[in-house]
């Protein structure tokens, strides 16, 4: 596709997303402000990740297209086929083979190593906007390092419901020093944001864009007397047996039959593979 | 064994073909050419052009023909176009007051130099459906005036003659440029009406109306209201002066709000603003109420908590390309989400069921 610059946005607008990015890196977990692009696709669709991803991709690349842990769900099939037409990059569902992952809502089961590139598509960046609607006030509670509403929010949690009641982006802090949301990841795979990767959040509708350098120090928020639980559903994956991987349900029947497997389908996949 | 949901590749084929065959529809009915969008669906291809912010008729035509006549959807093809178009430089400001108005009225004198002119508006019409249209659309031969000549003077100009309305210096700085750089708050006038000239005409409309029942009324008399061709201009460097490289087609609206006065200040009308590509009548009142109430801080008028006050409200909320797009992105999957959801929920209604019985 030669009407577009290599990986379809222009090296000035790349230029300024690398900018981004970098500050990102040198502040980990602040959200650093960008002029964010119209793409192609929606916003709300990846756009952030999106434009994250082309600001880092090489020709040299392979690039791993992830939602919802899986390669063939329909939004990483059409992301992953943006970026087969305008950067011509190979492409790859093997988590070690890729050297560049977008994912949306998980970060998947294999480790990542150093190297790599997980780039997150972040719907609200804003650990505290629905605590707070304004960004001129959340801003300020970020610069003041006043994340007492937060506290307050997860205390209310045990009080109300005896357990801290997000499943999901559920927020960290980073570094001791700034409160992060990790995307709508399933607190399940909170434990895997501290890793040997470069960790890259990019936010398109909101124009926001923060990262998490390799080994950086990220704590996911609670009580001494109420420490974070990663959970799962309880069952092993019926495809491949695995008891430590996210599992999805599969609704099998309408008398409510129920089935568990993988949500990492290159995980699952592998497994499969290895036992036949 | 029931196999979880593959061949997302095979069904976004298919889905695209489909699409493309309903654009279409019945193939005995003949196809419709951009030319056709472009000169008879006019004003969804000026509003394609100003939300999608780009001037371009038979690009916007294309897009409503591509979109099936969806016209948020229209937009986000311009939109998308848009950005990936280089950028060659600036045109200077463009002088309304140099206008070839087709359209000119105000509703605050009855007369003033250049006329009152209705133009082409839906305005006096009864709404009526036109049974005859649906057999024979011509238009017959209508009786031309001669053009008027020279600028239209602006009727705001007479006001700020005699000091009656709050002056408007010329801003020193170039103002940002809100498609080039993030939103950050607060934003300055210049930046906001950036955002409500492309903002949804929906929303705009939605917010304005609510200032006019109430949430933070400034009753607003339209001083004027005009449509026609302005020349743009570009300062090429190589020639050292401005050259015309085109025309463009724009609606501007002034609005006349309440005065008001302090300790210092003799009581002045205040004004609002609207300037919208295309015939964009209804925007562009919208923009111009919607502009003056967020000028409350400015003016020093009280914060009364209303929706259209609140600039963050209004500029986060009024594009409907962002809006749309978070919207419908819940169509999405959130399995993974929502499975952690469900097991949050079961567990807590177990630990609540483990508390009663033991209650009991």
């Amino acid at each position: 596709m030669k009407e577009y610059n290599f990986a379809y946005l222009d090296e000035q607008t790349k230029r300024m997303i690398r900018r981004a990015i970098l500050k990102g890196l040198a502040i980990p977990g602040y959200q650093v402000p960008f002029a964010s692009r119209e793409m192609p696709m929606p916003y709300g669709w990846g756009t952030g990740g999106v434009q994250v991803s082309a600001a880092v991709l090489t020709p040299d690349d392979t690039l791993k297209v992830i939602d919802q842990g899986a390669d063939d769900t329909t939004n990483a099939v059409s992301i992953r086929r943006f970026f087969q037409r305008t950067a011509g990059v190979d492409v790859t569902e093997k988590t070690g083979e890729a050297s560049v992952i977008q994912t949306r809502h998980r970060i998947p089961e294999q480790a990542l190593r150093e190297g790599q590139i997980i780039v997150y598509q972040v719907p609200i960046p804003e650990p505290l906007r629905f605590l707070e609607p304004s960004e001129v006030e959340t801003r300020k509670m970020h610069a003041l390092e006043d994340y007492g509403l937060m506290h307050v929010k997860l205390y209310e949690d045990i009080s109300q419901h005896g357990d801290i009641a997000t499943a999901y982006a559920y927020p960290v802090k980073v570094e001791g020093r700034y409160v992060m949301d990790p995307s709508p990841i399933p607190k399940f795979d909170n434990p895997k944001l501290d890793m040997a990767a470069i960790q890259l959040f990019g936010a398109g509708r909101e124009q926001r864009i923060y990262a998490l350098p390799p080994y950086t120090k990220v704590v996911s928020l609670d009580f001494d007397d109420y420490p974070f639980q990663p959970t799962k559903a309880d069952h092993a994956c019926a495809l491949c047996g695995s008891t430590t991987s996210y599992l999805d349900e599969l609704i099998t029947d309408d008398a409510g039959g129920r089935m568990f497997i993988c949500s990492d389908t290159d995980y699952c996949a592998t497994r499969v593979e290895d036992a036949a | 064994m029931y196999v979880a949901v593959k061949g997302g590749e095979r069904a976004i084929d298919n889905a695209h073909a489909w699409l493309a065959e309903e654009r279409r529809g019945d193939l005995a009915v003949p196809e419709l050419t951009v030319a056709q969008i472009r000169e008879q669906m006019a004003l969804a291809v000026n509003r394609v052009m100003a939300e999608g912010s780009l001037y371009d008729p038979d690009l916007a035509a294309l897009a409503i023909k591509q979109a099936r006549g969806d016209l948020i959807e229209a937009i986000f093809l311009i939109r998308a176009y848009r950005t990936t178009l280089p950028r060659f430089g600036a045109s200077l400001p463009v002088d309304t007051g140099a206008m070839a108005c087709d359209r000119r009225v105000s509703a605050t004198f009855k007369d003033a130099p250049g006329g009152q002119v209705l133009g082409p508006t839906f305005d006096y019409t009864h709404r009526l459906l036109d049974f005859k249209l649906a057999a024979d659309g011509e238009a017959g031969q209508v009786a031309e005036a001669a053009p008027l000549h020279g600028p239209t003077p602006h009727i705001m100009g007479f006001l700020d003659r005699e000091n009656l309305i709050q002056p408007e210096p010329a801003g020193e700085t170039t103002p940002p440029d809100l498609t080039r750089e993030p939103l950050e708050l607060p934003a300055s006038r210049a930046l906001r009406l950036q955002a409500l000239t492309r903002a949804d005409e929906g929303f705009t409309l939605g917010m304005a109306y609510s200032t006019q029942r109430g949430y933070a009324r400034n009753h607003a008399f339209v001083a004027e209201l005009r449509i026609g061709a302005v020349a743009v201009e570009m300062e090429i460097p190589e020639l050292g002066f401005s050259i015309e490289i085109g025309e463009i087609t724009l609606t501007e609206c002034e609005t006349v709000n309440q005065f008001q006065g302090s300790k210092t200040q003799p009581p002045q009308f205040t004004r609002g603003y609207g300037l919208v590509f295309g015939m964009t009548e209804r925007k562009a009142i919208s923009m111009a109420l919607v502009d003056r109430a967020l000028r409350w801080a400015e003016l020093g008028e009280d914060n009364l908590g209303a929706p259209a006050q609140d600039e963050e409200f209004v500029l986060y909320h009024c594009d409907n390309i962002q809006a749309t797009g978070f919207l419908e992105h819940i169509k999405l999957p959130h399995y993974v989400d929502f499975q952690s959801e469900l097991e949050l929920i079961r567990k807590l209604r177990r630990d609540a069921q483990q508390m009663q019985e033991a209650a009991e």
